[in-house]
């Protein structure tokens, strides 16, 4: 048993993070460190840079663009963009679609969307949920129909993340409403530009406009857009939630944000002192820390698991990572809103005044804290995933 | 590179240490069995974990051990805690062992390790006193000495498995103001030594010393002076944590194990009740908490033998907290889960439950610990 890194592993961790810090322009990544808005623009530009170094889809087979990389480098790689507050690139297109389509997707399909998505040429959006279709997703109700050699899309889509931003959208339809629910589902590429797609806006509790409605009327898309077999579409999105799900845990971007706490905590003036000197806080934030130092470890396990397994395929253990590392992000949001004191009940860029200097932040920690609820419930709410522990583990 | 496999070695030891509980603690009736005997365990026993090599185990070759280390505690401390055994191989292996490695001279090592490793010598260190709490630094007893050695006088409690030690290490207050480590004879002139049960069927002693004749541990060879005991009493403690730690893993696996087996089997509204989904979910909690103390009991036996005492500390207070918590979510639910059954003194889980409860007060509490951590500024750097 040893859980250090190899000097070789410590070398690769060193040059991730020189690149992350010395390429990423500092602006962008001060608006993820602060948890503010991003603009379209600052994720492009992101990713086009880890692109140009062959890193945006370090995951991916070697041919579209995947580097070589051990299930550990992986893990060092995505770890040092959090810590470094890089926008992940995104999840969309690299965690979601891209793998399908590698995995499952014709030759064409591969040829025509894979470059682009991993460069962010094309950005996608994810047309799963509707408003029928939530947790039971299977239920879906948008109803694609074979008319010669396009299918006709009707329906809705709902919580469509970043759809304002999105030029494709990849979607579960179901094509035979005969068949048992799981059974009569394909997965669709569409583009969004195609006639009879309306997409209008949902503002998010932390007041941005962050998802979206998408409604289909009678929209005709080409049947070569069909990813894999017609009615095979939920084995495809299994496996791309099951992506979605290891991704989730999030262990750099907490400690990324608890590192900032501390800095803050040491210049906030409390009392006689700082909030740094409030031992009760402090307290909160070793708690925090000690949690987050048990999951890292809990998904080291994980992952040597998978490796001794020879499998790339998350297991059911990373339900387990995908809770605690929800809710340890969601602590870390609360740690941050209560630094912000009084000043946490101040609305967007309204700290003005003697205080703004050492506030400036206060209201996007209040919209980070609000915002961050979602992480409990997509990507399988975690009752879902309790659900799924129950039953695949713990054979309940 | 990140490897949580044992060595063909160490799965050896623990299938064979894991065999032999397993063998001997078939049950409540063998354990309470062993309980009721006049040390509250049955010495036949201690024998045979020599034999399986156990004893000599936590010593340096050199030193007349088998050369383990905190891994190889770690498997002997999990079949502990998952037999729930009575065996005062805390007390020995693992909190004397670390008093001995760190803090006596090579000759006394060489007498004193192949005794213990051969089963013939048991030892226990009085790490508190009436009124420290959790501070190790609260040393009250005295040395004096005298033209015929050192003799000590001064209360320690809660020693564990006081009764069944030949031999105990007790810190004493130096003339200099320092601490120094001492052995002395529990049953020697001086000594007074009074045995009584803990809440977890072990056996806890009190030990009051009058100008006790005693031995002190001598690290550096003829150097008495200054060699700083509250460095190996610290050294003492956190070798006791990581210890813990796993045997609470251990303890808390079979708990949930039997919690999990339980909810398949009783039957109420004419179904199991697991298949209720507030009861599953319950038990989806227990396995994060027992697989968060996992981690952490690699944790502790990664960073007991780190260098740096400032981080060596933190990390071991950061273990003993996730340990404590966990210990007391899995111990509660598990009662909860059982109804009324878990409630009885013949059902084996209420029993994990007690000695659970029983580390969360051994070697600090949860608030001394996060307090620890939270002095020594957390575990991630701001920078
Ligand atoms: C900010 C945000 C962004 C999102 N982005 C996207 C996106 O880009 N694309 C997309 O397709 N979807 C997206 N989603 C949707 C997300 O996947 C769903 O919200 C999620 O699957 C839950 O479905 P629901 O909201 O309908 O809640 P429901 O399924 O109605 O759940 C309501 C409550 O009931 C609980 N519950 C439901 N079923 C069970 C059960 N069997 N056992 C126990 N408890 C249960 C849930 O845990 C939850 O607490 C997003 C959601 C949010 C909040």
């Amino acid at each position: 048993m040893d859980l250090r890194f190899t000097p070789e592993e410590t070398a690769f961790r060193a040059e991730v993070r020189a690149f992350l810090r010395s390429e990423i322009p500092a602006g962008i990544r001060r608006k993820v460190s602060e948890g503010r808005k991003l603009e379209r623009e600052d994720i492009v530009a992101s990713q086009r840079i880890l692109n140009a170094k062959g890193w945006a889809v370090p995951h991916w087979p070697v041919e579209w663009g995947g580097q070589d990389w051990s299930a550990i480098q992986r893990y060092i790689f995505t770890e040092e963009l959090q810590q470094a507050a890089v926008p992940l690139p995104l999840q969309f297109n690299c965690y979601m679609v891209g793998p399908v389509i590698a995995a499952f997707g014709s030759e064409a399909q591969k040829r025509r969307f894979l470059a682009p998505t991993a460069n962010l040429d094309i950005w996608w959006c994810q047309g799963f949920s509707e408003p029928g279709a939530g947790s039971d997703l299977a239920s879906l109700k948008t109803r694609a129909v074979r008319d010669g050699d396009s299918y006709v899309v009707n329906g809705q889509k709902t919580w469509t993340t970043l759809g304002q931003y999105a030029d494709w959208i990849f979607c579960l339809v179901r094509t035979d409403p005969e068949a048992k629910k799981q059974a009569g589902i394909s997965f669709l590429l569409i583009d969004m530009k195609t006639p009879g797609i309306t997409v209008r806006p949902i503002v998010t509790l932390e007041g941005h406009h962050e998802v979206n409605e998408v409604f289909f009327d009678d929209v005709r898309v080409p049947a070569e857009n069909l990813v894999g077999t017609e009615n095979k579409g939920w084995d495809y999105a299994k496996f791309l939630l099951a992506n979605e799900r290891s991704g989730i845990a999030r262990i750099g971007m907490t400690k990324e944000r608890i590192a900032r706490i501390k800095r803050l905590a040491r210049e906030l003036p409390s009392g006689a002192g700082t909030m740094w000197d409030d031992i009760g806080f402090r307290t909160r934030l070793a708690q925090l820390e000690i949690e987050l130092k048990a999951l890292e470890i809990t998904q080291m396990r994980v992952i040597a698991a998978q490796m001794k397994a020879g499998s790339d395929r998350p297991d059911p253990a990373s339900s387990i990572l995908k809770i605690k590392g929800s809710e340890l992000q969601q602590t870390s949001t609360e740690l941050l809103l209560e630094l912000a004191g009084p000043y946490g009940a101040v609305g967007a860029g309204r700290v003005t005044g003697p205080e703004s200097a050492a506030f400036g932040w206060a209201d996007a920690a209040a919209a980070l804290y609000f915002n961050n609820r979602k992480v409990s419930i997509y990507g399988g709410s975690n009752e879902i995933q309790h659900n799924v522990i129950a039953k695949a583990i713990l054979g309940l | 590179m990140m490897d949580f496999d044992l060595t063909s070695e160490q799965g050896q030891l623990k299938d064979s240490i894991g065999r032999y509980l397993a063998g001997r603690y078939s049950g409540l009736e063998a354990r309470e069995a062993m309980r009721r005997r006049p040390e509250g365990r049955d010495p036949a026993l201690w024998q045979g974990l020599a034999e399986l090599g156990l004893l000599g185990m936590p010593f340096a070759e050199e030193d007349g051990g088998y050369g383990g280390g905190p891994v190889e505690t770690m498997i002997a401390m999990e079949a502990i805690g998952r037999s729930l055994a009575l065996e005062p191989f805390l007390a020995t292996g693992v909190l004397g062992a670390a008093a001995l490695r760190f803090g006596a001279s090579a000759a006394q090592k060489a007498r004193l390790i192949p005794e213990i490793a051969a089963g013939d010598l048991c030892l226990s260190v009085a790490l508190t006193e009436p009124g420290a709490r959790h501070d190790l630094g609260h040393v009250a007893t005295r040395a004096e000495e005298t033209p015929a050695g050192p003799v000590l006088s001064g209360r320690k409690d809660l020693i564990v498995w006081g009764e069944s030690a030949d031999a105990i290490v007790v810190p004493a207050r130096l003339d200099t103001g320092g601490v120094g480590l001492f052995l002395v004879d529990p049953r020697g002139a001086g000594a007074q030594l009074s045995g009584y049960a803990a809440q977890d069927g072990s056996r806890l002693a009190d030990l009051v010393l009058d100008r006790a004749p005693a031995e002190r541990l001598d690290p550096v060879e003829g150097s008495a002076e200054d060699a700083d005991g509250l460095t190996v009493i610290e050294r003492i403690a956190e070798a006791g944590i990581a210890a813990l730690a796993a045997e609470a893993v251990g303890a808390m696996e079979e708990l949930h194990r039997l919690t999990v087996d339980y909810l398949k089997t009783r039957r109420q509204f004419g179904v199991p009740i697991g298949s209720f989904q507030a009861l599953q979910h319950k038990a989806v909690d227990m396995l994060l908490m027992v697989e968060q103390a996992r981690s952490m009991a690699c944790y502790g036996a990664m960073m007991v033998e780190a260098d740096d005492p400032a981080e060596r500390r933190a990390a071991l207070s950061a273990v003993k907290v996730q340990i404590n918590r966990s210990a007391r979510f899995v111990g509660q639910t598990a009662v909860q889960l059982h109804g009324g059954i878990g409630m009885t003194m013949e059902y084996i889980g209420a029993h994990y439950f007690k000695r659970l409860t029983v580390i969360e007060t051994q070697l600090g509490d949860t608030a001394f610990h996060l307090a620890r951590v939270a002095d020594a500024g957390g575990l991630i750097a701001a920078e």
